[in-house]
C-alpha cells in the first residue's frame, strides 16, 4: 500500500500523481519507472518517475488519460491508498558527459525527460530541449525545464511558441544547424520516438528512446514487454526501458502496443457504466 | 522420477516411536491384511468434465470422512514403510494415515504439520505418483498404492473447515531479524519455521499477492486461492511481516537490507524467467509465455474481464507448446476461456511428458487434444501482427541418448501448417537473474541458478541462504519446501551461534 500525497490536473488530459514511497524515492535514478495499480480490480501499469524527493519520501509521475487505468488514477485524492506501487524498475538512463545532448519530449514525455535533462546538465552537458505539444495550452513544467536546459525550444501546432512544425522536423534541422550533437534522448508517444529516431538515423547520431510496450510485472517474469533490438528479443522492463532507437523493430512495437485495442474499449465502457449508473 | 531418499536416523526413530504405540498395535490387529486388501482404492470425486471445463471452480471435490477412513484402512502400517523414503520433507506417513483410520483427525493434521507446513497445497499439487506412492509397499504388492496424496488433502481440508487451525506456542523473541526474499513455497516455509523459533521474520515479495507460482501460475481450478490465503494468514498469525511490491535488487539491495539491520537472509526468488524457442514469429500478438498467460488469468483475474481490468487474448484455436504441468495448466485455461480447439504440442512421446499423471488425465477428459512428437517451426501473422497460423514438424523416436531416453528426430518433409489464434509457450523457466545481478558476491551456476552448499543451503556469503527453484531451476513445490526447511534449521543455528 502506498499513500497518494497529491493528484492534480496539470493541463487537459494530463495529471500529476505524487505518492509517498520512501524506498522508491531513496533508490531511484533518472529513466526508471514504477508500476501502479489503482484498485484491487485494476491493471498494473507502468509510469515513468518524473521527479522525487528523498527527504519527503515522495515520488512524482505525470500521466496522460488514455483508458480505464489512467481514468481511475485521475479520480484519486490525497490520502487514498494504492494497492500496488512498486519500483524503481528498469535500468537508469545512461548519464555521462557526452558534450551536446538534445532532449526531445512530448505529452507525458515532457515530464519524463525532465530528470534526465537535469542529470545530463549536472554531468556537464550542453542540454538542448525540444518540446512538442499539440496546442500551447498543453505545455506544462516550463519553469522546471528552463532551469535544466541551455536552450528550450517549444513547438505547438497553434504556433504560439517557437514554431508549429512537428518536433522530429525541428530535430532534423537542429542537427544541421549545430556543429556537433553527440546524443539525442527522446521520450513520449511511440510515434514521436520512432520519428525522432528516423530523423537522426541518416546522420548516425545515437538516439536513446524510452520504450513503452505493455507490461505486467515489470521484473522480467512474463515477457509481455518484449521488443526486438538488433534482431534480438529484449524484455523492456529489465533490459530497458531505454534502447538505441536505431536498432528497434518499430512495426512490431506498434502492433504489440495495440494487442488489446478492442478489450480496452470494452473495459472503458464497462468502467463508465459502473461509474455513472 | 524422484529417487528413493535416504531415511535419516531421526526419521527412523520417529517412525518407530509411532509404530510401537499400543493403539497402533491394536489397530493393526483389528483388521487382517487380507481384509484390508479387499478394499478398493477410493476414487477422488471430480466435477464432470463437460461442466468444469467452462469455469474455474476446483476440479477435485475431495474425499469425505467415510471414504478417507476406508482409504486409510487400506494401508498396512508397515514395519518398514516404503512411502516415507519418497517424501522430500519426511512426513511420518503411516502415523498420519493410522490417525485417520482411528478418526483422530486433529492429531493426524498435527502429525503432518510437524514436518510439512503447507499440506493443503502439497495434497493438491505434489506428484505423489512419482514420490511416496510409487514406493508404497502396497503398490509393490498389488500395483495400487494407498492414495497418500488424497488423504493428505483430506486431512488439511478438514482442519480448514473446522476452523480450528492449531497455532504453536512461540518462544520469546530472540531479537534476530531475518529477511526472506520471495514469497513462494520456499520462502513461506522458511518464514514459518523461523517465526516458530522466535526470530523476527519479514518477507519481501515483488508481486502484490504472496504465493509465488502458487498464486500467479497454478490456476484456481487446481489450487483455489482461498487455500493459499489461509496459509499466508497463518504465517501472519505467527508474527511474520509481509512487505509486498518490494523488489529486492531494485527497491533495496541485499546490502541495503543488511544496513537496515537484518541478520540473516533467505533467497527464494524462483525460476521466473520464461524461455522462448527463438523461432520466427514468436513476438506476434497472441503468442504468450506461459508465465504471462497464466499471470494475466490467475494473478490479475483476466477470466473475469472486464470486471477486472486486465485483458487476455481469448483464442478459438489455441496451441500450447510443452508437456509439463505448466503446459497442462495453460491448455486447460485456454479451454475454459472458450477455445474450441485447445491442443498440446509436445516434441517427445506421452511417456516422457513431465506433467503429473492426474493433470494429463484431467486434460484428456476435458477435451484437450494431444499432438505428440510434434514441434513448432514458425508462426505466421496477419496484417495487424496477430498470430494466425503455425508451421509444425513431426518427429519420431530415434536411438536412446546418454540418459537412456530416446531422442526425437525430425521426419523430413513432414511439415504442416495449421490455423491458430492463441499460442502459449510453456517450455520451461530459468532462474530469475535479478538478485545475482545486484549481488555480485553470489555464485551463479551454468543455468543462472544460485550455487549453494547442499548440506546447509548456504551461499558463499555469510548469513545468506537460498533454496527452491532459484537453485534448482524449475522443480517442484515440495522440493522448494524441503530446501526451505533445511535452510531454516541452518539459519536458526547460524543466528543462535551469534555469528552476527
Ligand atoms: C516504461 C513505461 C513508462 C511509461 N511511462 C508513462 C508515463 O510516465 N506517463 C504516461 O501517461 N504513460 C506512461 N506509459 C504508458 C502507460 O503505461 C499507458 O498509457 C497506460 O498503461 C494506459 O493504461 P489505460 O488502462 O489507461 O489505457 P488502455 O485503454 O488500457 O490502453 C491505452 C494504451 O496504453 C497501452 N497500455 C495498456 N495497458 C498497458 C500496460 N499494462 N502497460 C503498458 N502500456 C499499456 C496500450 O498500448 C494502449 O495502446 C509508460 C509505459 C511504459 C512501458
Ligand atoms: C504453471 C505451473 C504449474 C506448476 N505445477 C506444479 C505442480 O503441480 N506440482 C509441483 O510440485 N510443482 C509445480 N510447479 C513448480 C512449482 O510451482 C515450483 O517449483 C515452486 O513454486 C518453486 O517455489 P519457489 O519458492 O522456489 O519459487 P516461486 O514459487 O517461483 O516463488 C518465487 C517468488 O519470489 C518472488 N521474487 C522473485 N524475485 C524477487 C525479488 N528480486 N524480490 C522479491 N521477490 C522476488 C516472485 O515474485 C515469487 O513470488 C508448477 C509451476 C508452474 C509455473
Ligand atoms: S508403504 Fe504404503 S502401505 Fe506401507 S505404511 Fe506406507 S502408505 Fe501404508
Ligand atoms: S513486464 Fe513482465 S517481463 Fe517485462
Amino acid at each position: 500500500m502506498a499513500k497518494v500525497l497529491r493528484r492534480e490536473r496539470l493541463v487537459p488530459n494530463i495529471h500529476l500523481l505524487e505518492v509517498h514511497a520512501p524506498e522508491v524515492a531513496r533508490k531511484c535514478r533518472p529513466g526508471q519507472f514504477v508500476i501502479v495499480m489503482s484498485d484491487e480490480r485494476g491493471e498494473r501499469i507502468p509510469l515513468t518517475i518524473a521527479d522525487w524527493d528523498a527527504k519527503r519520501g515522495s515520488v512524482t509521475s505525470i500521466f496522460m488519460l488514455v483508458g480505464t487505468s489512467t481514468q481511475k488514477l485521475s479520480l484519486l485524492k490525497a490520502g487514498d491508498d494504492l494497492p500496488v506501487y512498486v519500483g524503481p524498475l528498469g535500468r537508469p538512463s545512461d548519464i555521462q558527459n557526452f558534450g551536446t545532448v538534445v532532449c526531445a519530449g512530448g505529452c507525458f514525455g515532457i515530464a519524463a525527460i525532465y530528470p534526465i535533462a537535469r542529470a545530463l546538465k549536472k554531468a556537464g552537458n550542453r542540454v538542448l530541449t525540444l518540446i512538442d505539444v499539440k496546442a500551447s495550452y498543453l505545455f506544462y513544467w516550463e519553469d522546471k525545464l528552463k532551469k535544466v536546459s541551455d536552450r528550450l525550444f517549444v513547438s505547438a501546432r497553434d504556433s504560439r511558441y517557437d514554431s508549429k512544425e512537428y518536433i522530429p522536423y525541428k530535430l532534423d534541422s537542429l542537427l544541421k544547424e549545430e556543429k556537433k550533437v553527440d546524443r539525442v534522448v527522446a521520450i513520449g508517444c511511440t510515434y514521436l520516438m520512432y520519428r525522432c529516431a528516423e530523423a537522426t538515423r541518416p546522420a548516425g547520431v545515437k538516439t536513446m528512446v524510452s520504450l513503452n510496450p505493455i507490461m505486467v510485472d515489470g521484473t522480467g517474469m512474463c515477457g509481455a514487454c518484449r521488443v526486438s533490438a538488433d534482431g534480438k528479443t529484449k524484455f523492456a522492463c529489465v533490459d530497458g526501458p531505454d534502447f538505441d532507437g536505431h536498432t528497434i523493430d518499430w512495426p512490431e512495437l506498434f502492433a504489440r502496443r495495440k494487442s488489446y485495442f478492442d478489450d480496452e474499449v470494452k473495459s472503458l465502457c464497462a468502467f463508465e457504466r459502473e461509474r455513472f449508473s | 522420477m524422484t529417487e528413493k531418499l535416504e531415511i535419516s536416523a531421526e526419521l527412523k526413530e520417529r517412525l518407530k516411536a509411532g509404530y510401537d504405540k499400543e493403539w497402533r498395535k491394536e489397530l493393526r490387529k483389528s483388521l487382517p491384511v487380507k481384509e484390508r486388501m479387499k478394499i478398493p482404492r477410493q476414487k477422488m470425486p471430480e466435477r464432470e468434465p463437460e461442466k468444469r471445463n467452462r469455469d474455474f471452480g476446483e476440479v477435485n471435490k475431495g474425499l469425505d470422512v467415510e471414504a478417507a477412513v476406508l482409504e486409510a484402512r487400506r494401508c498396512w502400517d508397515c514395519a518398514n514403510p516404503g512411502c516415507v523414503s519418497g517424501c522430500p520433507v519426511s512426513i511420518d506417513i503411516p502415523s498420519f494415515i493410522k490417525l485417520i483410520e482411528k478418526r483422530d483427525l486433529v492429531a493426524s493434521i498435527r502429525k503432518i504439520k510437524e514436518t510439512n507446513s503447507l499440506p493443503a497445497i502439497c495434497g493438491r499439487v505434489c506428484p505423489q505418483e512419482t514420490q511416496c506412492e510409487i514406493v508404497c509397499n502396497l503398490r509393490k504388492a498389488t500395483g495400487v498404492p494407498v492414495a497418500i496424496g488424497n488423504l493428505e488433502r483430506f486431512i488439511s481440508d478438514f482442519e480448514r473447515w473446522e476452523g480450528q487451525v492449531f497455532l504453536p506456542e512461540i518462544p520469546p523473541s530472540t531479537g534476530s531479524r531475518v529477511a526472506v526474499i520471495g514469497a513462494g513455497p520456499a520462502g513461506l516455509t522458511v518464514a514459518g519455521e523461523l517465526a516458530k523459533k522466535g526470530h523476527r521474520v519479514t518477507i519481501f515479495e515483488a508481486l502484490h499477492i504472496a504465493g509465488g507460482v502458487l498464486v500467479y501460475g497454478i490456476p484456481e481450478f487446481r489450487l483455489p486461492k482461498a487455500i493459499l490465503k489461509a496459509e499466508v494468514d497463518y504465517l501472519q498469525k505467527l508474527g511474520v511481516e509481509l512487505r509486498m511490491s518490494f523488489v529486492v535488487g531494485k527497491t533495496a539491495t541485499l546490502e541495503d537490507l543488511k544496513k537496515d539491520g537484518y541478520d540473516a537472509f533467505f533467497i527464494g526468488t524462483g525460476a521466473g524467467l520464461p524461455n522462448f524457442m527463438r523461432i520466427p514469429g514468436e513476438n506476434l500478438v497472441g503468442v504468450y509465455s506461459a508465465n504471462e498467460y497464466l499471470t494475466r488469468v490467475n494473478l490479475m483475474r483476466a477470466y473475469e474481464f472486464p470486471f477486472y481490468d486486465t485483458p487476455v487474448v481469448r483464442g478459438k484455436r489455441a496451441a500450447v507448446i510443452g508437456g509439463g504441468n505448466v503446459a497442462m495448466d495453460s491448455v486447460r485455461t485456454a479451454k475454459r476461456l472458450g477455445a474450441e480447439l485447445a491442443a498440446i504440442i509436445y516434441r517427445r512421446s506421452r511417456q516422457e511428458m513431465p506433467a503429473r499423471e492426474e493433470e494429463v488425465k484431467h486434460a484428456e477428459e476435458e477435451g484437450i487434444e494431444f499432438h505428440l512428437l510434434t514441434t513448432p517451426l514458425r508462426y505466421f501473422g496477419d496484417d495487424k501482427g496477430r498470430v494466425k497460423a503455425m508451421e509444425c514438424l513431426r518427429m519420431e523416436l530415434g536411438e536412446p541418448d546418454s540418459s537412456g531416453r530416446r531422442k526425437p528426430v525430425p521426419i523430413p518433409g513432414s511439415e504442416f501448417i495449421t490455423e491458430v489464434d492463441l499460442v502459449v509457450v510453456a517450455i520451461g523457466q530459468s532462474p530469475n537473474p535479478l538478485m545475482a545481478q545486484t549481488t555480485p558476491e553470489l555464485r551463479v551456476g551454468k543455468w543462472g541458478n544460485l550455487e549453494v552448499d547442499w548440506k546447509t543451503m548456504a551461499t558463499g556469503i555469510p548469513g545468506v541462504f537460498a533454496g527452491g527453484d532459484i537453485v534448482r531451476g524449475g522443480a517442484t513445490v515440495i522440493l522448494a519446501m524441503g530446501d526451505g526447511r533445511l535452510a531454516a534449521a541452518e539459519m536458526d543455528r547460524y543466528l543462535k551461534n551469534g555469528q552476527r
